[in-house]
């Protein structure tokens, strides 16, 4: 009796039907594609994109040269050097971060004990020589002061889950 | 101006004028077939989209629906690969024997009441030649390659083929006999009465048949395996690029439309209205012509032939070749003769 049931139902394609009408449905749902220059996808403020190195209010840079970043980055991307500045505070003299070695795992933003060291919501750039893709100190303050409102608010955003 | 031309083409002998009116006409089917061929590849590639719900071509154009002309632009500028090793000849004639009967068949169909281009009498006879006549096109293109994977795909297509072009020609055996004519005008007119005295409905197996083997005789989704990606690349055209390749393309689209249009001329009335036969509603639509009636028609088939490859995955060869031989085939000949005993016992209704 199965056997005729399932004889008769594939004889009548019902199931191709069936198939065909949840395909038919799909035709009117609303579609997921994102037009992409002009509309972007949502991010979260743990977005992890482009570095940057923070300053206090008072344009004192945050970073102090633990080196934690450098030691906890597993891709090898950040090197550090360090001295006593003339006041005797120790500050690093150089600060590089390569973009083709980093895997934007965030740990460096995670480890610094200062919130320093953070990755942007930028994801949009390109290089168009060699070098550019090494972010040196001097840009990297400067990536802070662009965009640091953002990255306050993103903080602050976050700060209840840290 | 207009007195003059109309004096010169006067003094054009007889036959020349014919021959230049037949032209004429020829070109009148053609370019718009070629025109929704192009668009027929924009409204798979957007429809497949919707169903797999994203968008579909957008960039090109408003909309995207400048895409198919940037496509086409691009294949013609690509250049035409010959592999080593090929037969070149064949290798070139290929993608013509594949369009050639595609475009030929047109010749036959009739878009109204006595607007074709060839009224034949062996017109189903002529259409069904002309579609087995492409097949050599894939094979030779197969074999004239000198490439495994398009030989795969080849002598798949061609197994494939023959199994479905008997189906499908019982298929048409079933209308022949329900309008006693191979005329494709007479099967329309046979159908006239109702949306119910279509030969949808007496032949509804044949009618389902005769798409499904329509589906597969144009290699389309669920019956690709002769190009099967996944499996050989892109079968029989692997090795053709350029506008080599762009010709087998344009070949399947237009098969596709074909396989529509007949399947509209057999089975649904081809220009009939749908609202004959309906007191109030055939009044309503009577100042619809019948050719827009039948490209409605066409167009919705159209569109269940991409409705097929969004929904289906790809049939493995052992069951093609099962479905073709032992259901198809069976139901046919049983069928056939259910419609042979109604026409001769004359059933009301369809038959009487």
């Amino acid at each position: 009796m199965k056997q005729i049931i399932k004889f008769f139902r594939s004889l009548f394609l019902l199931e191709l039907f069936k198939g065909m009408g949840l395909t038919g449905r799909y035709l009117f749902k609303k579609k997921f594609t994102i037009q992409y220059p002009e509309e972007t996808a949502p991010q979260s403020p743990r977005f992890r994109g482009l570095h940057a190195l923070r300053r206090y209010p008072n344009g004192e840079e945050r970073c102090i040269a633990c080196k934690l970043c450098e030691a906890v980055c597993p891709a090898l991307a950040i090197t550090i050097e360090a001295e006593p500045r003339d006041d005797g505070s120790r500050r690093t003299t150089r600060y590089e971060i390569d973009l083709f070695k980093c895997i934007y795992c965030g740990f460096c933003e995670e480890s610094c004990p200062v919130d320093s060291i953070v990755e942007t919501r930028v994801y949009e750039y390109a290089f168009e020589n060699r070098g550019e893709n090494i972010l040196t100190k001097e840009r990297l303050l400067e990536l802070g002061d662009l965009y640091e409102e953002q990255i306050a608010q993103d903080k602050a955003q976050d700060a209840k889950y840290r | 101006m207009e007195q003059s031309l109309l004096e010169l083409w006067k003094a054009i002998p007889a036959s020349l004028q014919w021959l230049i009116w037949t032209l004429v006409k020829i070109v009148l089917i053609i370019a718009p077939l070629l025109l929704s061929v192009a668009y027929y590849t924009f409204a798979e590639r957007k429809i497949i989209g919707f169903i797999q719900v994203r968008l579909g071509p957008t960039r090109v154009g408003p909309r995207g629906w400048l895409q198919p002309i940037a496509d086409a632009v691009k294949l013609l500028f690509k250049e035409i690969i010959i592999p080593s090793g090929s037969n070149k000849v064949l290798f070139l004639i290929a993608p013509a024997l594949a369009i050639a009967p595609a475009l030929a068949a047109w010749a036959v169909i009739p878009f109204d009441v006595g607007l074709v281009l060839a009224d034949i009498n062996a017109g189903l006879l002529y259409v069904l030649a002309l579609t087995s006549i492409g097949v050599y096109g894939v094979i030779i293109a197969g074999w004239a390659s000198n490439s495994k994977y398009a030989f795969l795909g080849a002598m798949r297509l061609a197994a494939q083929i023959v199994s479905y072009e008997l189906a499908m020609g019982f298929a048409l055996v079933g209308v022949l006999i329900a309008a006693q004519s191979m005329n494709l005008q007479q099967i329309v007119l046979a159908q006239q009465g109702s949306i119910l005295h279509w030969f949808w409905l007496p032949l509804l197996p044949l009618f389902m048949i005769y798409f499904i083997s329509g589906v597969a005789e144009t290699n389309r989704a669920p019956f690709d395996v002769a190009e099967g990606e996944s499996e050989i690349v892109a079968g029989f055209h692997v090795e053709y690029s350029g506008m080599a390749f762009a010709i087998f393309f344009l070949a399947e689209y237009a098969n596709m439309i074909l396989i529509s249009t007949l399947t509209v001329l057999l089975f649904l009335g081809g220009w009939l209205s749908p609202f004959q036969g309906i007191p109030v509603l055939e009044d309503w639509f009577a100042f619809v012509p019948g050719t827009i009636w039948l490209l409605l028609k066409i167009a919705f088939f159209a569109f269940v032939f991409l409705w097929l490859r969004a929904t289906f995955p790809r049939y493995r060869y052992d069951q093609i070749m099962r479905l073709g031989w032992k259901v198809f085939i069976p139901i046919t000949i049983v069928w056939l003769l259910v419609v042979g005993l109604a026409v001769v016992y004359q059933l009301p209704w369809w038959f009487d």
